[in-house]
């Protein structure tokens, strides 16, 4: 059940111009709530943004006296650049834990699959994850991927695969083609998760679908109440019906998602 | 922690030569003992518990805000609009961010009449709280057939949206033309067997116009204001943020609206009135009250805050406080024009 959460702001570390680190002290989000990887915060950003804005939750820790939370953020507006100059000692007003998380209650392999500011969200399934896993990170260019997050997949999945958008850095090309590499050699993977831009996530489930391989992925949507009782996030799914982001999501099986509408 | 506090400069002037401690000087003004305010109101015979209400469309049908707060907390529920047959709504991005406002094209997606009554009513039904089914219809016979269902159904109060700018069929023409206003109005009226609200479109020229039609038509209760048709466009890709391309604003940006309108309507005619636009603190529904609302509906605040419903009505109750009236109803229709 979400509630409404004072954290207080207990670092915040600048990876690029644009890109965050926040660090939260955030009551007993983690260990009473059962805040993990892949949920967001519904996050109010001052009073001159009528709209909270909902960021994932990229790595969570129970501890004393507060349990923490580590949020990753590119500034794209007014409300994340209100985020960005929060210093530690701030208070956020939070509503969380909200949204579901990735099904990994499937024994066998996992492949992770993150793109862009898609990647933290995938921090926790990288290093947590009961079962073998293997990752493909993909970035618009080798500056934004930022040794701090990817080692975190480096140390703890088995084999880790980078790609650049503009090959600066790793494999050249998108994620995709990566996934299929691996999908050619070897289809013994249980699932797919998938966190990144729709096109991104669009293309992934394309080729998990041509393998057979089950996939899920996280998808973005603008908000408002952030606990499904507004409707505003909708996302429409192939039989026609309206899921919504915030509740039935932010993961979805990428099946039954509708990629044409 | 004194400097932080706000207090009337007469009671200081008052109070100083008489030896006060520091304490009585300055009493704290953000929680005054409210216990003896009747908060209590009445919206075209059903009694509400207090005047706040959430709006139609902002609060589902109870079940997300109610893991924050009981329901029973709160005067009545609007809930989200049906319609006879459930609808998917409208493709996204349904919201936009507008200065001290919102814009939505969420488009009536909800799960149909039956489906409102088999699934969602009987929890509703379980707390403390009064139930208003907000409907809205392609046809005056489709609002007919809903009351019907509705009020065999149990519930406290229909509202009737004409208003909604969001559906191409039907919706917006039944709000901006009184004839069609008062059909839809005669056939909600002759279908129902509980009181029936109708819900005013602010895109009108003159909505005391509309006010009148219905009135006549036989509502019971009023309530405006709905959204108010909006647009955004994002400059760089030049495409309007909502893929309806326009949308209904909401939030404090209207509130100014919602007074003069409620204010017009409730000097036009005689029904009571449930307010509502922009409403976020206990002095916004106060103005509103004071225009002559009876009761008043929170929407879009509920985003910023959940608890924002409880708020009002604690400022509310606040407010009679410091004016010396045992009972919040004594406000409505209270304003003193120029
Ligand atoms: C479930 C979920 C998880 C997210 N996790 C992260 C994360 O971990 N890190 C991160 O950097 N970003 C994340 N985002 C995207 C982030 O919410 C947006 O970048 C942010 O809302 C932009 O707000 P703004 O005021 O800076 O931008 P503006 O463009 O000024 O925002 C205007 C409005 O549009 C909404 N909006 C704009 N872009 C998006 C978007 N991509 N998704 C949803 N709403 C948007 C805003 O919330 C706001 O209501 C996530 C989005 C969702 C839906
Ligand atoms: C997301 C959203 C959905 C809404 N859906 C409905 C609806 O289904 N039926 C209706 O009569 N009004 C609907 N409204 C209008 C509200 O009930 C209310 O009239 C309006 O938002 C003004 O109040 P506010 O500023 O407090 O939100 C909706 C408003 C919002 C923001
Ligand atoms: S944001 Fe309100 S339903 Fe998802």
């Amino acid at each position: 059940m979400p509630i409404q959460q004072t954290c207080t702001v207990a670092s915040m570390t600048q990876l690029d111009g644009v890109t965050w680190w926040m660090t939260l002290e955030a009551g007993k989000l983690v260990s009473d709530h059962g805040l993990s990887g892949g949920q967001f915060l519904h996050i109010k950003c001052g009073d001159g943004q009528l709209l909270r804005r909902p960021i994932s939750v990229a790595i969570t820790g129970w501890d004393e006296p507060e349990d923490l939370v580590t949020l990753i953020f590119e500034v794209r507006g007014e409300g994340t650049k209100w985020l960005s100059q929060r210093k530690p000692g701030d208070t956020l007003d939070v509503l969380g834990p909200l949204g579901n998380r990735f099904d990994v209650s499937q024994p066998g392999r996992y492949l992770l699959v993150g793109g862009g500011i898609g990647v933290p969200p995938l921090i926790e399934y990288g290093e947590r994850l009961q079962w073998p896993r293997t990752a493909v990170l993909g970035f618009r260019t080798g500056s934004k991927a930022f040794p701090c997050i990817t080692s975190r997949f480096q140390d703890h999945c088995e084999q880790t695969f980078l790609c650049t958008d503009d090959g600066s850095l790793g494999r050249h090309g998108f994620v995709d083609a990566q996934v299929r590499d691996l999908l050619e050699k070897e289809k013994s993977f249980t699932a797919i998760l998938a966190c990144g831009p729709k096109p991104m996530l669009k293309s992934v489930a394309k080729v998990a679908s041509e393998f057979s391989v089950p996939c899920q992925v996280s998808m973005e949507e603008r908000m408002g109440c952030g606990i499904g009782a507004c409707l505003v996030c909708a996302v429409p799914m192939k039989d026609g019906t309206m899921k919504h982001a915030c509740k039935d999501g932010p993961v979805f099986d990428a099946e039954e998602v509708d990629w044409d509408a | 922690m004194h400097e932080e506090r706000s207090f009337e400069p007469e009671t200081i002037v008052g109070h100083a030569g008489n030896g006060c401690s520091s304490e009585q000087l300055f009493p704290a003004p953000e929680s005054p003992d409210t216990s003896h305010v009747d908060l209590s109101v009445d919206l075209a015979g059903v009694p509400l518990k207090n005047p706040v209400v959430v709006a139609s469309g902002t609060f589902g049908f109870g079940r997300e805000y109610g893991q924050f707060y009981d329901l029973s907390e709160l005067g009545a529920i609007c809930c989200k609009g049906l319609t006879l047959h459930p609808r998917q709504g409208n493709p996204a991005p349904r919201i936009a961010e507008t200065p001290m406002g919102i814009l939505n094209s969420v488009g009536l997606q909800n799960p149909g009449v039956d489906g409102f009554i088999a699934h969602e009513l009987p929890l509703l039904q379980r707390s403390d709280v009064k139930v208003i089914a907000n409907i809205s219809g392609d046809t005056p016979e489709e609002y007919g057939v809903m009351c019907e269902r509705l009020s065999a159904a149990g519930v406290d109060m229909i509202e009737v949206n004409i208003s909604c700018p969001n559906v191409k069929a039907g919706g917006m023409a039944y709000g901006t033309r009184p004839e069609l206003a008062a059909e839809v109005t005669k056939m909600a009226k002759s279908h129902a067997t509980v009181p029936v609200m109708v819900k005013l479109s602010p895109n009108v020229t003159d909505i005391t116009e509309i006010a009148r039609a219905v009135a006549d038509a036989g509502a019971d209760a009023l309530s405006l204001i709905n959204t108010l048709r909006g647009m955004r466009i994002d400059v760089s890709s030049r495409r309007p943020i909502l893929k309806m391309n326009v949308g209904g604003l909401s939030g404090p940006a209207v509130l100014p609206i919602a007074v003069r309108m409620v204010w017009e309507v409730a000097c036009a005619v005689k029904l009571p009135i449930l307010g509502m636009g922009g409403v976020s603190t206990g002095e916004d529904a106060a103005q509103l009250m004071l225009a002559g609302a009876s009761a008043v509906a929170v929407g879009t605040a509920l985003f910023a805050d959940p608890y924002a419903p409880l708020k009002v009505r604690d400022g509310l109750a606040a407010i009679a406080v410091q004016q010396d009236l045992s009972a919040v109803n004594m406000l409505t229709g209270g304003i003193r024009p120029w």
